[in-house]
């Protein structure tokens, strides 16, 4: 039963989403503070990343968007005195977080109960030696191993056991710092990084057993030591390729009862042996030719694999774990679905495919391979009857340019060398697995050569062969079905069989959708989730008929667009978006029907949305679901650039966009429409144009003039966007862009190098509101996704700040803007530009609802449903600062992704963000970098400062700045002489002894890099080298100077010894006055 | 194209992938995922015709390790889809072949998921199930055939061994062992655990039982109506309280009507791998595999008989024992086959029932 002492209990959310670490933790956080609620249990919770939906003040009680350190946690728990913590929901960070309150003795002083999973079993199961140990003891197989701390022991063990040698760092999220040595040469790489990324220098050694089947189970177990089997999932990538990394599927589909039940009863085995009390993932190895097996690790708290297994089967198991945390035992508690208990096993009736979603179509130049890190930004989920659609649904689902398996560009590719390309682990060896399939090539030797077990083989073998008949053959009903079973796009069975979209939808053929019950159909459920299928009967109306309330009549539906899977420049926020979008139209009496692709987010939570569709974001899926729920409209400015791009084609099938219309969202897209507004607006923007052809850029900068700004229209995070100064390089980046997006032209724009300032807005078509003014710290030309920003502006005079109102209310009311709305400008010389504007929600809108209070999405659903934002009760215009002053930075993943040049360029590189939030901006700012992971040390070390011509005068003040604050200055060659022209004495270093820096980088003397990098994405260059080398061991690199100052700023308060406050978002927006009485 | 016809007169074509065979049988779904080769094979399903929830069926074949009988009793397979191209180390033969090679018809691209619904909301149903495509007037003729179709209230008799063999002769038990329809798998957990096993016929007198001095007495699982089978509720009254009993399944419905209890048929049964039974002593949670039709009446149960556990799903009874009487007995497979081994304890926990049960009749006679 409950445990009846709990009265207040604390959560640690996860912090900014970084590679390994995304939405899932959102999700779980959420489900977490939901349970407690019901519990009446008072929550308190702390998290550095404002784009979550757990940080909303409606989820918890008390909410504290702070750093996530020790000291921070300290001083909360000091003040709000929470009897219990759960800390097995915040992913690797709450967990690592909790072990270092329990042994700094923090717990036990404030006398807080560590709820759930105790300290003992998470370090049990984290620490290396610990779980080897136990492992050995409970007889359950681990591969030869050794943990070891110094190079010298690892080559001890390399010696004994020969390569290839797998080598994990403890303690490190995603298996950062990890991966697999094949020789010598690269076993000393990557123990070198792995002992210096795992806080406790510890990694561990393992003989390779790549090749295995990798087989996950999730586990649940209560202090009863009742212990259930969620989902097991099997990777279709054999051992070798993290789980992260792989495709995986729900349930296994190639084990044998005996082998399914024996890694299942070792899985719990495991679990109780390690006492856990909530979730906890298991992972093994299986031989492919016996029964061998080996286990591979635990997680001892909810993870990515338990929110894709939650989705995956229907189970709550953030819910339930934290239901087990606060002392329920699994047969006290009830299943929602199905209203039958909690403790049971899901039975699945489909198959569920994830396929994770790389970054690499972001960064030409990274390194694609595939290994034991982590690279996927994001994943997506397909659920289909059969394996073969449910895999193909999976692939439309990744939003790709292709949805076809043999349209990668493998085809020119002669036999031999796709066999040898076969043998290359990245992210695209599927597609050039299909390739050879249909190039007849011996499906035993692509097993032999890929280890995917020759099922899969089949089945992707089965895809193949239909996808070549439909271009051998002529197009009939029965094979236009099979194809639609297959998970078959209509517009590529067009294209195959060169018919036209017409015709095949004069077949009428239907597809049907079915629920995710969680039990196979055996019990009635009561709020499931659909997919689609074809050939099968249809759920949707008789789910509708049974869960509406009696007598009463159906309600009219709205469609929300989610954003589909996680990636760079499309993150957590649009989720946050989408999910109070649907909740709102509950608020107005309509049935909110939600579409998203995502499983480690909370809108394809089962009751966030009256229905939820778990469908690829691809037109054909999303307008079968709208011809089935016949909505009023949809929504689409909630779900990112995905959402907004499906708007054209659903206006094509008649859909009706609700909110602002297609119209103006394509004035807004389009170079000259929009050119033409400003104009009649008569606000000043930069000179520009859009071209189609290279000739027409080159034309173009004549009249423009060096340097521009190069980019493709309609695209995510600034894709393919680029700085240019000369002629080649601008015909280099044209090339490239017209490669990302053919259809839509390369918009050129004259680059000003000034101020740039950024504010959302809602507007009704004629009030706007807008909650506030955000101003970057980089100067314009880096992504402002990228850019440091503080909110309240506080270098934009009165008079501009009117000009921006001015400027957004003009733009509002010409475009009749509906809903929500971004603006980005640049002040220069006292000018105001408009640069961009984005008619749909950005990035900062759930920073900015958090910083002001203001429930943006919520009011601009309203707005789009026909009320007056005047009645929102905020007023209109520019909303009044309170005393917060808040400041967000981008959070990269550098360490997840090799060969990347980390520089903050109008490309978009960072993967999440971090708030700091206080009453001064210094304090603010000090508390961003301390939440961005930055340490700051009381010991003066090095700094080596290395700046391009272009940046050398305006360097000049912030490098007087390093000075005076005590650093030794380090620079190279040319900015020495400069330095030393200016006074400032500095340490000559030759760019090309780049080995004595690693080994300073290494040794942790060097501090941070001021490094400003010249253009040009040559990574040959020493900068490149440099920032590179300092990205593998974590020392910072600052390629802005604004950065690079804004850090010494946050430096000084760390030098005066400034003890830090910390206070829930509430209290910071309230009036000073307000807090002398609390 | 194959036809499967139901009692309520749904007609559901699909395609064959088994025997060119038709017949009529008691239409069932089990949830399992994995395990197809031990259903098919577990003798409890004799004329059942079983649907499989879970989509894709055969992906690893059959092999010559996990049969839980010599031939399969199941009177038909229907699944949504099969793989005709299997792979697994162990594999043998692909599923089509096997069903055609031990006569089982069998059809696939079946909406079983509607199937299934169906099932729930009106009941077990009888069904024919045909490998080609019947017209109007066989289904209409086929339809009346199925109407009233009970499964054999004799069928143990089929499916139970003819004659008395030993199946391992070592072990410190010496355990008689009624097989009503036995699955291997309780045959080798009771082996496995140092149990000498006589295994008797399902038609077996309740004298020989006695004569035999046996330690203790298993009874096993197996098909049909608990109640029809009067002859053997006999047998095991006049071997209450004169020897340990154990049953599992069918033997546990059957030491239940001989103590008086009564049982009563399901909606749709209990057969799958996940379902929940709880142990009303320490509220443990275990998921066990299950397969039965009926279940014992809790409301109207002799006193002697304490409930040892419960379904959690539906709250029927699980488990009771008698202890005074040295009968203990559960509903679901301890053996699993296909299944979670969680409930594996119970073959310890009534070893070590048994091998007491020996000390003590030691220590009496030795005192005598």
């Amino acid at each position: 039963m409950k445990d009846r002492s709990l009265k207040k209990v604390l959560t640690i959310g996860s912090g900014p989403i970084v590679i390994g670490q995304a939405a899932e933790f959102d999700y779980a956080g959420v489900q977490a503070c939901r349970a407690l609620r019901e519990e009446k249990i008072e929550i308190v919770l702390v998290n550095s990343n404002p784009a979550t939906i757990m940080t909303d003040e409606e989820i918890a009680d008390k909410v504290y968007i702070e750093p996530l350190t020790s000291e921070s946690l300290e001083e909360i728990i000091k003040k709000e005195r929470p009897q219990g913590l759960i800390a097995t929901l915040g992913g690797q960070t709450g967990l690592n977080l909790a072990c270092e309150l329990y042994d700094k003795g923090i717990l036990d002083k404030y006398n807080v109960k560590l709820l759930g999973t105790n300290i003992e079993s998470i370090k049990q199961a984290e620490d290396r030696e610990m779980f080897k140990n136990l492992m050995t003891q409970i007889q359950e197989p681990v591969p030869e191993s050794a943990i070891v701390s110094s190079y010298e022991e690892a080559v001890e063990f390399s010696k004994k056991i020969g390569f290839p040698i797998i080598i994990r760092p403890a303690f490190t999220l995603g298996g950062s710092g990890g991966g697999i040595a094949k020789n010598e040469f690269e076993y000393g790489e990557i123990v070198h990084s792995g002992l210096s990324q795992s806080p406790i220098n510890q990694v561990l050694v393992e003989k390779s057993i790549a090749g295995f089947k990798e087989i996950e189970y999730e586990v649940i177990r209560d202090k009863n030591d009742s212990c259930i089997i969620i989902c097991n999932m099997e990777n279709i990538d054999p051992i070798g390729i993290h789980t992260g990394d792989s495709f995986v599927v729900a349930p296994s589909q190639t084990l044998t009862n005996n082998e399914f039940q024996m890694l299942r009863s070792s899985a719990i085995k495991i679990v109780k042996a390690l006492k856990i009390e909530g979730a906890c993932n298991v992972q093994f190895a299986l031989d492919t030719t016996s029964n061998r097996y080996f286990v591979i690790e635990v997680n001892p708290r909810v993870s990515r694999s338990s929110a894709l297994a939650s989705k995956a089967s229907g189970y709550p198991i953030a819910k339930i774990a934290t239901k087990i945390a606060v002392g329920y035992n699994l047969h006290e508690i009830k299943n929602a679905i199905t209203g039958k208990t909690a403790a049971f096993e899901p039975s699945l009736d489909y198959v569920v495919t994830k396929i994770p979603k790389w970054p690499f179509d972001k960064f030409s130049t990274g390194d694609r391979m595939l290994g034991t890190k982590m690279k996927a930004t994001g994943e997506i989920m397909a659920i289909g009857r059969t394996f073969v659609s449910s895999f193909k649904k999976a692939v439309t689902s990744l939003e790709e340019r292709y949805t076809g398996l043999l349209e990668r560009g493998f085809k020119e590719l002669g036999d031999e060398e796709l066999l040898k390309q076969l043998y290359m682990q990245d992210d695209r060896r599927i597609f050039r697995l299909a390739q050879a399939l249909a190039n007849c090539i011996d499906i035993n030797k692509l097993n032999e050569i890929t280890k995917i077990d020759k099922w899969f083989i089949y089945k992707i073998k089965e895809i193949v062969d239909l996808e070549l008949e439909l271009s051998k053959t002529n197009i009939s009903k029965e094979l236009y079905i099979k194809a639609k079973e297959y998970g078959f796009l209509d517009s590529e069975i067009a294209k195959l069989t060169q018919t036209s979209i017409e015709d095949l939808k004069s077949y009428n053929v239907e597809p049907s959708y079915r629920l995710v019950d969680t039990c196979a159909a055996e019990f009635e459920a009561y709020t499931p989730y659909f997919y689609s299928t074809y050939s099968e009967d249809d759920e949707v109306e008789e789910y509708k008929e049974k869960s509406r309330e009696d007598d009463k009549k159906p309600k009219e539906n709205i469609v929300v667009l989610g954003s589909g899977p996680i990636r760079i420049g499309q993150g957590i926020e649009f989720d946050y978006c989408s999910v109070h979008a649907a909740q709102e139209l509950s608020k107005h009496g309509y049935e909110s029907v939600m579409i998203n692709s995502n499983p480690e987010t909370l809108s394809t939570d089962f009751d966030i949305a009256t229905r939820l569709y778990f469908e690829p974001m691809n037109i054909e899926y999303v307008a079968n679901i709208i011809k089935k729920e016949k909505p009023k409209g949809v929504l689409v400015q909630f779900g990112g650039q995905t959402a907004i791009n499906l708007a054209e084609k659903l206006n094509k099938e008649g859909v009706k966009i609700l909110g602002t219309s297609l119209e103006s969202i394509n004035a807004t897209e389009d170079r000259k429409i929009f050119e033409k507004v400003l104009r009649e607006l008569q606000i000043p923007q930069p000179k520009g144009c859009a071209v189609t052809s290279a000739q027409g850029a080159l034309n173009a900068v004549k009249e423009i003039n060096y340097p521009v700004l190069v980019r493709p229209s309609y695209v995510i995070g600034g894709r393919g966007m680029q700085v240019v100064y000369n002629d080649e390089e601008l015909l280099t980046y044209i090339t490239e862009a017209f490669k990302f997006s053919s259809e839509h032209p390369v918009l050129i724009d004259q680059y000003i190098e000034g101020q740039e300032v950024e504010l959302d807005a809602i507007s009704d078509g004629r009030d706007i509101l807008i909650p506030g003014i955000c101003e970057h710290i980089e100067r314009a030309g880096v992504h402002s996704g990228d850019s440091m920003s503080i909110y309240p502006s506080r270098n934009i005079s009165r008079k501009n700040e009117k000009i921006l109102v001015k400027y957004a209310t003009k733009i509002a009311r010409k475009l009749n803007i509906k809903g929500l709305m971004n603006i980005q400008f640049i002040i220069k010389d006292d000018k105001v530009y408009v640069i961009e504007v984005n008619p749909r929600a950005s990035r900062t809108v759930p920073i900015m609802s958090k910083v002001t209070g203001i429930p943006m999405v919520n009011i601009a659903v309203s707005a789009i449903l026909g009320k007056s934002i005047r009645r929102a009760g905020y007023g209109v215009g520019l909303y009044k600062k309170s005393n917060l002053v808040s400041v967000k930075m981008p959070v990269f993943s550098w360490q997840k992704l090799n060969r990347i040049d980390p520089a903050l360029a109008p490309e978009m590189k960072s993967t999440g963000e971090v708030l700091g939030v206080d009453r001064t901006y210094k304090k603010a700012l000090y508390k961003v970098f301390l939440a961005g992971g930055y340490k700051f040390k009381n010991t003066k070390q090095r700094v080596l400062v290395s700046l391009n011509d272009h940046n050398k005068k305006p360097a000049l003040p912030v490098i007087k700045k390093l000075f005076k604050q005590g650093f030794f200055i380090m620079a190279t060659w040319g900015t020495h002489k400069f330095l030393e022209k200016n006074g400032i004495p500095s340490k000559m270093i030759e760019k090309f002894m780049i080995d004595k820096l690693q080994k300073r980088m290494k040794n942790g003397r060097l501090s941070f890099i001021i490094n400003t990098p010249t253009t040009g994405k040559n990574s040959q260059n020493a900068g490149f080298q440099i920032r590179t080398i300092a990205q593998m061991y974590g020392v910072p690199s600052f390629t802005s100077i604004d950065t690079a100052n804004a850090f010494l700023t946050a430096h000084k308060v760390f030098d005066k010894n400034t003890q830090l406050t910390y206070d829930t978002i509430t209290n910071y927006r309230k009036k000073k006055f307000l807090g002398l009485f609390k | 194209m194959g036809t499967l016809i139901l009692e309520d007169g749904s007609i559901i074509r699909g395609e064959s992938f088994g025997a060119q065979k038709e017949l009529k049988g008691e239409i069932v779904f089990n949830t399992s995922m994995a395990g197809y080769q031990e259903i098919l094979t577990d003798p409890s399903y004799a004329q059942q015709i079983i649907v499989m929830t879970y989509p894709e069926i055969g992906n690893y074949g059959i092999n010559n390790f996990d049969f839980e009988s010599e031939n399969p009793q199941l009177a038909g397979f229907v699944v949504k889809n099969y793989s005709k191209h299997d792979n697994h180390y162990q594999s043998d033969k692909n599923l089509s072949d096997y069903l055609i090679e031990n006569n089982i018809p069998a059809l696939y691209g079946i909406d079983t998921r509607s199937l299934v619904k169906k099932i729930r909301e009106i009941g077990t149903m009888s069904a024919w199930i045909s490998y080609r495509d019947l017209d109007d007037d066989e289904i209409k003729q086929k339809l009346k055939e199925i109407q009233g179709f009970k499964v054999k209230n004799n069928i143990i008799e089929d499916v139970s061994t003819k004659e008395k063999y030993i199946y391992s002769s070592s072990g410190g038990i010496n355990m008689a062992f009624i097989d009503y329809g036995a699955k291997t798998g309780i045959l080798n957990s009771l082996a496995k655990r140092g149990c000498r096993l006589t295994v008797f016929p399902a038609t077996v007198d309740s004298n020989e039982i006695l004569e035999g001095n046996f330690d203790a007495l298993f009874l096993s699982n197996g098909p049909g109506n608990p109640a029809d089978y009067v002859y053997q509720i006999n047998q095991i009254k006049n071997l209450t309280g004169k020897i340990p009993i154990f049953g599992i399944c069918l033997g546990y419905q059957l030491l239940a009507l001989a103590m008086g209890a009564k049982t009563y048929k399901l909606k749709y049964g209990h057969r799958g791998g996940n379902h929940p039974v709880i142990n009303l002593e320490n509220n443990k949670v275990m998921m066990t595999s299950q397969n039965h039709g009926y279940a014992v009446d809790m409301k109207d149960m002799p006193k002697l008989m304490r409930p040892t556990y419960k379904n959690l799903n539906d709250d029927t009874l699980e488990g009771f024992e008698v202890s005074g009487l040295g009968i203990y007995a559960v509903q679901f497979h301890p053996e699993s086959k296909p299944g979670p081994l969680d409930a594996g304890i119970i073959f310890d926990e009534w070893i070590n029932i048994a091998q007491k049960d020996i000390k003590r009749i030691n220590e009496v006679q030795n005192e005598r």
